[in-house]
């Protein structure tokens, strides 16, 4: 009885599925155009998803071994079932492999069982607590169903009673798993993440590679809207990337901002992007919410603005500008979904065609357009700090090997001492360089994550051009969101540099033996990495091995390297300033005293304010440059 | 100019209209919306959901343009020019085309941040047009079809309500709020339209009058402080002359007489 139903069963669910596929499909190409290589995209997929994601995935070992088992078995074990039972093959060889995969299948579903036991708080609850269930009852029955082919069983054991009892179980496992995956169950990440591995908007991510720079807005066309007020502004690519999520709140379990207990959670961000996509409330939605903001009272649909005009719409404001862009969530997301190019993205909107960048944001945009810089200092006193240094400009000079990079913390008393640091090791290293002076600009960092694109590529041009005037072999600065800019987006708008953050350069000054070093003394010394060196540009062991280099006793706190988590500076969330429970640098400096290290080497003019601006006592917080400076022997000889 | 009163729109709604001017950064000296005037326009703004007229008067070039476009980044859909040549005075110009088109509201910066910047324009206009004028308004408190009621704002945070008959023209104090940030699409969307186009030459320099600076008065008020707490007390401090008297029912002859004394006590009469 049951042979003679499966086809149709396995009929109904692939038809059922394919419908679903195209609603969905539907929803998705609502979005705005992308420019993607679809055919090039669809080959590389198998080796996206094999070896990119599952190189994410595998971080958490139980779940990535997990997950090959699950997802491996019911591959293979749905494929088989479409050839032993929709075409009726008959094969011993099959029905064994049907058994072997649905057996996989159900040691997998076991294992996701028992995490969800206790689940941790990342992870959402509701219709994701049924998914181990049904798990295992797909996989129970195509085991069950495959011993008699196998004949390990004769064929009608059981009788009635199991044959009912299977036809039950196959229905409920088909439903889940097909008919859920493109209908909006759990199941959906399998179907939405293939294809967004697929059509990715930034493939050079796979494969080892990274791209971190946000993307230009055209401004030609002045009545296209700028940036995103309703989920259907996104690109599709960008909503197929939102259906995508697991839920698995590895995002939300990285976030500073969340920690901070401020009003965001990038996985709630990205679920209400899915709630917008098809139209609805959050109410259903089972995970954390974002600090502060109760479930049920958003809503919003394709074509609604996200962020309401009056009353409450997808999102409040506060959500999106409380993210300091430390590309954390993205780091850690298993489906390589790209949080801060969507929040970006809608800031876009909010600063660009609403002129409503909270708090200092107006301040300090006006700023930037009327002085070049966010302090609203003269420019021409960028080099104050500098009138005993002799300092040559390329106004001058016209032609250097290194351009030094100053970048705003040139106005700002704290960041001057690391840029004499800087400049002392230089000249002892017989670097010949030169500064742009008064004539350098702010990089634009700041105006870009704040949604000012047309303040930035206003910056970031006229930078450009002055640049065109001199010739130099690469650019060095001490500010790594300097470096992002100029090495990463200035590319797009027709600048082209070689570029090193002043820890890379140096580092390469002591290989060359061109440092002379005596050990550094003054006890142990813990390193933050910044997020704009670290995630954004892959730098993690060039600061090391000069601490190294210098004899430190170097401690590593708990979160480094690529998990490390972010001083609140960046993204202009120290602008915004939106609260929250608690301040994120106060929970970087509690990390660093958990380290046991009374000194913290840092290599960022904002990662310095930010935990300098923690209450005494507290660790010392020193830029590389001023280590490698107080330890240069040269110096000594001199004096 | 003759002082003839206009006439308040016949549908007896107050219409609004908001002057500016060109500004320039103090820093920098890059143009821009001018402080003054775009305070001005976030007062307008504030004052009905419907859209205030936004008139400017003065020369248009390209580096003047995106300057003015910072006022349409207010959210205004249109800015009216009265293009006028470098030198000319705007002062006819604007009471010609306000006269033709009244407005019961007219609110201005009190101080140009280019140019002469004497600060005269809102009293010459007030002048010409036969209107009120309420200078360093820092708040509108309500505004009916006849009266409005403002806040000025005096030294020291003081401020003093003053009920106005309209038509009448509000020359708005750095003490009034900020103004909104301006959008930069809402700003390259909006539309600057030129009403008026007079760039004949009139060189308004021509007719002045030139004299050599005069050397000013003395200040009644000398503060000795030798502490920084004293000369924050002698800052905070209400001004109220110690030592004066209250005349109180003398005849206009005594009293002028008194006040001359005074004058010429302090030295600031000098025969
Ligand atoms: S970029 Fe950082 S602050 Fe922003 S959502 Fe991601 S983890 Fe949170
Ligand atoms: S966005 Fe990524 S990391 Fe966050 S919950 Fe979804 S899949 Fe997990």
């Amino acid at each position: 009885m049951l042979t003679s139903l499966m086809p149709w069963l396995l009929a109904v669910a692939i038809l059922l599925a394919v419908v679903g596929a195209l609603r969905r499909a539907r929803l998705w190409l609502r979005g705005r155009a992308s420019n993607v290589n679809v055919w090039a995209g669809i080959r590389a997929m198998p080796k996206r998803y094999l070896v990119d994601l599952h190189h994410v995935v595998e971080r958490d070992r139980y779940i990535s071994n997990t997950h090959v088992a699950t997802a491996g078995g019911f591959v293979l074990a749905s494929v088989l079932a479409i050839f032993l039972y929709g075409f009726a093959w008959e094969s011993k060889l099959l029905a064994w492999l049907l058994l072997a995969a649905s057996g996989a299948m159900l040691i997998g579903a076991v294992r996701v069982a028992k995490r969800r036991q206790s689940p941790p708080e990342r992870l959402s609850k509701g219709a994701w607590m049924r998914l181990p269930k049904s798990l295992m009852v797909f996989a129970v029955s195509f085991l069950i169903l495959s011993l008699p082919a196998a004949g390990l069983l004769p064929e009608g054991f059981g009788g009635v009673v199991l044959a009912a009892l299977l036809t039950a179980g196959i229905v409920w496992g088909l439903a889940e798993m097909f008919i859920g995956m493109t209908w909006g169950g759990p199941m959906k990440h399998a179907f939405a993440g293939a294809l967004h591995l697929a059509f990715h908007r930034r493939p050079e991510r796979f494969g080892g590679g990274r791209s971190t720079g946000l993307k230009a807005l055209n401004f030609d066309d002045t009545q296209a809207p700028l940036g995103v007020e309703k989920p259907t502004d996104f690109t599709w690519n960008q909503l197929l990337g939102f259906d995508a999520c697991v839920q698995c709140g590895r995002c939300e379990a990285v976030c500073p901002a969340f920690a901070a207990g401020q009003p965001l959670n990038p996985k709630k961000l990205i679920q209400d992007m899915v709630v917008g996509l098809a139209g609805g409330s959050d109410a259903s939605y089972s995970g954390s919410p974002y600090p502060g903001k109760p479930l049920g009272e958003h809503k919003g649909g394709p074509f609604q603005a996200i962020v309401a005009r009056e009353g409450k719409g997808l999102l409040d404001p506060e959500t999106l500008w409380a993210c300091t862009t430390c590309r954390a969530c993205v780091e850690e997301c298993p489906m390589m979904i790209e949080h801060v190019d969507a929040i970006v993205d809608m800031r876009r909107h909010l600063t660009l065609e609403r002129g409503q960048t909270p708090n200092k944001g107006a301040e300090v945009l006006e700023n930037l357009i009327a002085t070049d810089n966010p302090g609203g200092f003269n420019p021409g006193s960028r080099m104050n700090w500098a009138a005993d240094l002799n300092l040559p400009t390329l106004a001058n000079v016209k032609r250097t090997d290194v351009l030094l990079w100053l970048g705003d913390g040139a106005f700002d008393m704290r960041n001057q001492r690391t840029l004499r640091a800087f400049v002392k090791v230089l000249r002892s290293a017989g670097v010949q360089f030169a500064v742009l002076g008064n004539e350098e600009r702010d990089s634009g960092d700041v105006a870009r994550r704040l949604g000012d694109e047309a303040t930035f590529q206003h910056l970031a041009k006229q930078n450009i051009h002055t640049l065109q005037k001199y010739s130099f072999r690469s650019i060095v600065t001490c500010d790594p969101h300097s470096f992002h800019v100029l090495k990463n987006e200035y590319p797009e708008l027709g600048g082209e540099y070689v570029v090193y953050h002043h820890t890379t350069f140096m580092e390469r000054l002591y290989r060359d033996k061109q440092l002379s070093l005596k050990d550094w003394v003054g006890g142990r010394v813990t390193y933050h990495d910044p997020c704009y060196l670290g995630r954004y540009n892959g730098v993690y062991d060039a600061p090391r091995q000069l601490l190294d280099a210098l004899g430190i006793d170097r401690v590593e706190m708990t979160r480094s390297g690529f998990r490390s988590r972010c001083c609140g500076g960046g993204g202009g969330a120290p602008i915004t300033d939106i609260p929250g429970k608690q301040r994120i640098p106060d929970m970087r400096m509690d990390d660093i005293k958990a380290s046991g290290a009374s000194v913290v080497a840092v290599g960022c003019p904002q990662c310095t304010a930010m935990l300098e601006g923690v209450v005494e006592p507290r660790p010392q917080v020193l830029d590389i440059a001023e280590l490698v400076a107080q330890s240069l022997i040269e110096e000594e000889t001199r004096a | 100019m003759s002082r003839n009163l206009a006439k308040l729109p016949s549908n007896d709604e107050v219409s609004v209209t908001v002057l500016v001017s060109v500004g320039q950064h103090p820093v920098t000296g890059r143009l821009r919306r001018a402080d003054q005037d775009a305070r001005a326009l976030e007062m307008a703004m504030g004052l009905s959901d419907a859209e205030p007229r936004v008139i400017y008067a003065g020369p248009l070039n390209d580096s003047i343009e995106p300057a003015l476009r910072g006022y349409l980044g207010m959210g205004v859909s249109e800015l009216k020019v009265l293009r006028q040549s470098e030198q000319n005075d705007i002062v006819p110009a604007l009471s010609a085309f306000l006269n033709a088109t009244p407005s019961s509201v007219i609110l201005c910066g009190s101080r140009a941040e280019l140019g002469e910047s004497s600060g005269l324009v809102p009293y010459q206009l007030a002048d010409a047009l036969g209107y009120t004028l309420v200078a360093n308004v820092a708040v509108i408190e309500k505004v009916a079809a006849s009266q409005a009621v403002v806040l000025q704002a005096l030294p020291r945070g003081q401020r003093r309500r003053i009920e106005v008959a309209l038509p009448a023209i509000l020359a708005v104090d750095s003490a009034s709020p900020v103004a909104r940030q301006s959008a930069y699409a809402k700003a390259t969307r909006g539309f600057i339209n030129c009403v008026v186009s007079d760039t004949e030459e009139k060189d308004a320099t021509n007719e002045w009058h030139y004299a050599p600076a005069r050397k000013r008065p003395k200040r009644l008020k000398i503060i000795k402080a030798t502490s920084a707490r004293d000369r924050f007390k002698a800052a905070a401090a209400k001004a109220e002359g110690a030592g004066g008297q209250v005349l109180t029912s003398v005849t206009a002859e005594e009293g002028a007489a008194a006040i001359l004394k005074v004058l010429k006590e302090e030295g600031v009469l000098k025969t």
